[in-house]
């Protein structure tokens, strides 16, 4: 029962959390609501008895890449955003395609629901020692370097290509004149 | 715990992409001890290992004749007739963007080693994809795939529309692939695996999670269709294709489109056979759609990048009517034939008409409009014929491999129509945006030869190599077709 | 649902109300005698005069950059530690190449000098 109020509690966090993300116009703030919705997430996942991910998610989002988020920001020099899009149609476009979604996803579900409901998958819930074991980082470890062999190691691959993207894109390097530069020149 | 033993990691049977991925790490740290003046070593360097992956894929093809299709790493990748033959179109492609860069990179002031480097990496990307069997492969090849061609699209990054190319392409990417991710876990929520036979097991037995999944195949269709610039999904392809440098357009235009459908036919047809009038129908509005756009748009447009850039989209229809025409289990070898043949074709003529771009585009990057065309036909005229092949075979005239490919993906679709009529409106609406796509590719070829102008152009060894090669290609593939459809044929899933 | 992280739950609690205990105590019991200089937010640090959000250089990012992606290769390090017994050989060789991988990234990126900050 008091997993049950922890939950919604943590779920009606999350979802404020979003909108406000959404909503707030001072970029800084909506970083900020975003940490408090990925720490949300993180709680979700030790509920589904995942602290692995519950804690890669608060080292690797909550931390490191709002550190980059709020870098970035201040890089622009842009902590105020404004909202008035150039283009008029777009926001009640987005809404009304949002809500139809929603409503076509509910009705999928109910109809699921009448005609006897989603069959569970993995019945992790029912054996307790496996309950324990699940999303452990011993069991997460069991599986990446089992079966999830060639995505472990592309992942490596995948991660020496960000270092390079990200060394490439911010230093220049090759000489080439900017735009502005071969302006000037010509002149 | 269980571990993977050797022989269901089988090595030998990814090789051509262990190559490609050792060689492109060890050039990485070459290219730190070549000075800058001498960068092109590092191009020489790329392509011996491209070559050392294409000697390798010659004895798999072999190999594969003898014994037929295996799978490595247990289970996670199949190595078919299907992933073999895009190998070898991924492992040309890639050799051809290696000796486009050669001269283009020095001549617009943008020459690293990197590009070389990234350009193995997205190949591996590609070649993986294209034997992917697992959902997380599929996504981890299609980053593997993107990540490096984000960073090539603003490799000239001192051109304001090489950024706006690489931004725009990044944050769209990144988007659809957020999709992408969503549909595979949708898929696992509602089969429990995300092994692609696994998958299709689970639909035909599991009757009640089929909503779940069904809405994951959706979601997979959206991720996949940004990659192959199918309508809707589409916006980024012109900004992109004319910002990026050109041999990286000509490179993501063939490559990044042939990964896209080569995950594409992998997850529908292996995953979702069950649900496949759904996808079948889905596809092919989505092709009428993407026919009908990208070839009206292409009419007005006066850049030759932009104007490739909606001919790709227009191409990608063509293609994705021969993948709804692989909704039927009778004729799906057959579709799928007719999709890597057209795919084989539509990268030659593609790449040519790309190099003949390059040779006109001059050093600052401007250079690039068709008016710029005018008088090739008489200083250049083995160019101006070898571009006017091209141009008749995207338009899908004969003597050319555009037309073959054209009429397999319509044979193959009305093979289809008997399970689906819907098809026969498509591949009438194929038929007429052909005939419209006629104006603005014979438009090149008149401007080429009746037009006077400066007809200024740089043809340096390596452009005229590619020149002459994907020409012969192009009319190879136009008059004797036979050979190269019998491997396509034989180009089958497992 | 959470049962088995009430502890921490606790701990967390704990540690927020001492916190605020703490700083509300030495509110209330420290001595105040304020000074311009004093109640500057940094005391040797730089000037808070100006926008209080100024741009900073590209240098910054490359290097948070470079973290994150060697924060997620810990990430990915830690299950392996955990399992290193049953592991054994193939567990090194197959960690091996992918540290191996991103120390090639490392020289990469020292040879390029992004690890110097002028």
């Amino acid at each position: 029962m008091i997993g049950y109020i922890l939950f919604g509690l943590v779920a009606l966090v999350a979802i404020v959390s979003a909108v406000g993300m959404l909503l707030s116009t001072n970029a800084i703030h909506a970083a900020l609501f975003l940490v408090i919705n990925l720490i949300c997430i993180a709680l979700f996942y030790l509920g589904l008895n995942a602290p692995f991910l519950a804690m890669v998610q608060i080292t690797v989002y909550a931390g490191a890449i709002m550190v980059l988020f709020l870098f970035v920001i201040m890089l622009l020099g842009a902590e105020q955003v404004t909202l008035k899009s150039q283009l008029k149609w777009q926001a009640p476009l987005a809404i009304v395609l949002a809500v139809v979604m929603i409503a076509a996803t509910f009705l999928l579900f109910f109809n699921v629901q009448a005609s006897g409901g989603l069959s569970p998958l993995a019945p992790i819930s029912e054996d307790p020692r496996q309950t324990e074991t699940f999303g452990s980082p011993y069991a997460v470890g069991e599986v990446l370097f089992g079966a999830y062999l060639l995505p472990f190691e592309m992942t490596g691959v995948l991660l020496l290509v960000a270092m390079i993207g990200a060394i490439i894109l911010t230093r220049n390097e090759a000489g080439g004149m900017r735009d502005e530069q071969r302006a000037a020149s010509n002149e | 715990m269980q571990l993977p033993i050797l022989e269901s990691i089988n090595l030998m049977a990814v090789l051509p992409v262990l190559i490609i991925a050792g060689w492109a790490c060890v050039l990485l740290v070459f290219d730190l001890l070549i000075p800058r003046s001498r960068k092109h070593w590092t191009a020489w360097l790329a392509l011996v290992g491209l070559l050392g992956a294409a000697v390798a894929l010659f004895f798999q093809i072999g190999h594969f004749a003898r014994l037929g299709s295996e799978a490595a790493f247990d289970g996670m990748v199949t190595v078919d007739g299907f992933s073999i033959f895009l190998q070898v179109v991924f492992v040309l492609t890639a050799i051809v963007g290696v000796l486009l860069a050669l001269d283009y990179l020095p001549r617009h002031g943008i020459e690293r080693g990197e590009y070389y480097v990234l350009l193995l990496f997205t190949t591996i990307g590609m070649m993986i994809m294209s034997m992917a069997a697992d959902l997380i492969v599929v996504f981890v090849a299609l980053e593997l795939l993107s990540i490096p061609l984000y960073i090539l699209s603003g490799f000239a990054g001192m051109r304001e529309t090489s950024e706006e190319a690489a931004l725009k392409y990044f944050l769209l990417g990144a988007f659809a692939s957020s999709f992408l991710v969503y549909g595979i876990a949708l898929t696992y929520g509602g089969t429990g695996t995300t092994r692609l036979t696994g998958i299709a097991q689970a639909v035909t037995s599991d009757a009640l999670n089929l909503p779940l999944t069904t809405v994951g195949m959706g979601l997979l269709l959206v991720g996949l269709g940004f990659k192959v610039a199918a309508v809707p999904f589409h916006m980024w392809t012109p900004d992109v294709y004319q910002g990026a440098p050109t041999p990286v357009t000509a490179f993501m235009s063939v490559g990044a489109k042939a990964g896209g459908f080569a995950a594409l036919i992998r997850v529908l047809v292996t995953a979702f056979p069950a649900i496949a009038s759904e996808w079948g129908t889905l596809i092919a509005v989505i092709a009428g759609l993407t026919m009908l756009l990208g070839n009206i748009v292409a009419i007005s447009q006066s850049n030759i990048k932009r104007m490739l850039a909606y001919s790709s989209i227009a191409h990608a229809g063509y293609i994705l009517l021969a993948v709804a025409a692989a909704q039927r289990s009778e004729n799906a070898s057959f579709a799928i034939g007719a999709v890597v043949f057209y795919l084989l074709a539509y990268a030659l003529t593609n790449l040519g008409a790309f190099t003949v771009a390059i040779a006109v585009e001059r050093d600052d990057g401007t250079g690039t409009e068709i008016d710029d065309f005018a008088g090739l036909g008489k200083t250049r005229p083995w160019m101006a014929l070898a571009m006017a092949l091209f141009m008749l075979s995207l338009t899908g005239m004969p003597i050319s491999g555009g037309l073959v490919g054209k009429v397999f993906v319509f044979q193959a679709a009305l093979q289809a129509v008997p399970g689906d009529p819907l098809l026969l409106a498509v591949v009438i609406i194929g038929v007429l945006t052909s005939v419209v796509s006629a104006f603005y590719y014979l438009k090149v070829i008149m401007v080429m030869y009746m037009r006077e102008g400066e007809g200024k152009a740089v043809l340096p060894l390596a452009l005229k190599t590619v020149l002459a090669a994907t020409a012969f290609g192009t009319l190879v593939l136009g008059i004797i077709p036979g050979p190269v459809f019998q491997m396509a044929q034989r180009a089958m899933l497992k | 649902m959470f049962e088995q992280y009430y502890p921490i739950a606790v701990l967390v609690l704990l540690a927020t109300v001492l916190s605020i205990i703490v700083v509300f105590l030495s509110r209330i019991m420290g001595p105040r005698r304020p000074t311009p200089k004093k109640s500057a937010p940094y005391e040797s640090g730089m000037s808070p005069i100006g926008p209080a959000v100024r741009r900073l250089p590209i240098k910054f990012y490359l290097v948070a950059v470079l973290f994150i992606l060697f924060d997620i290769e810990v990430i990915f390090l830690l299950p392996y530690a955990t399992l290193v017994r049953e592991l054994g050989v193939y567990g090194l060789i197959a960690t091996g190449i992918f540290v191996f991988i991103l120390t090639i990234g490392l020289v990469y990126e020292w040879k390029k000098g992004a690890l110097d900050w002028e």
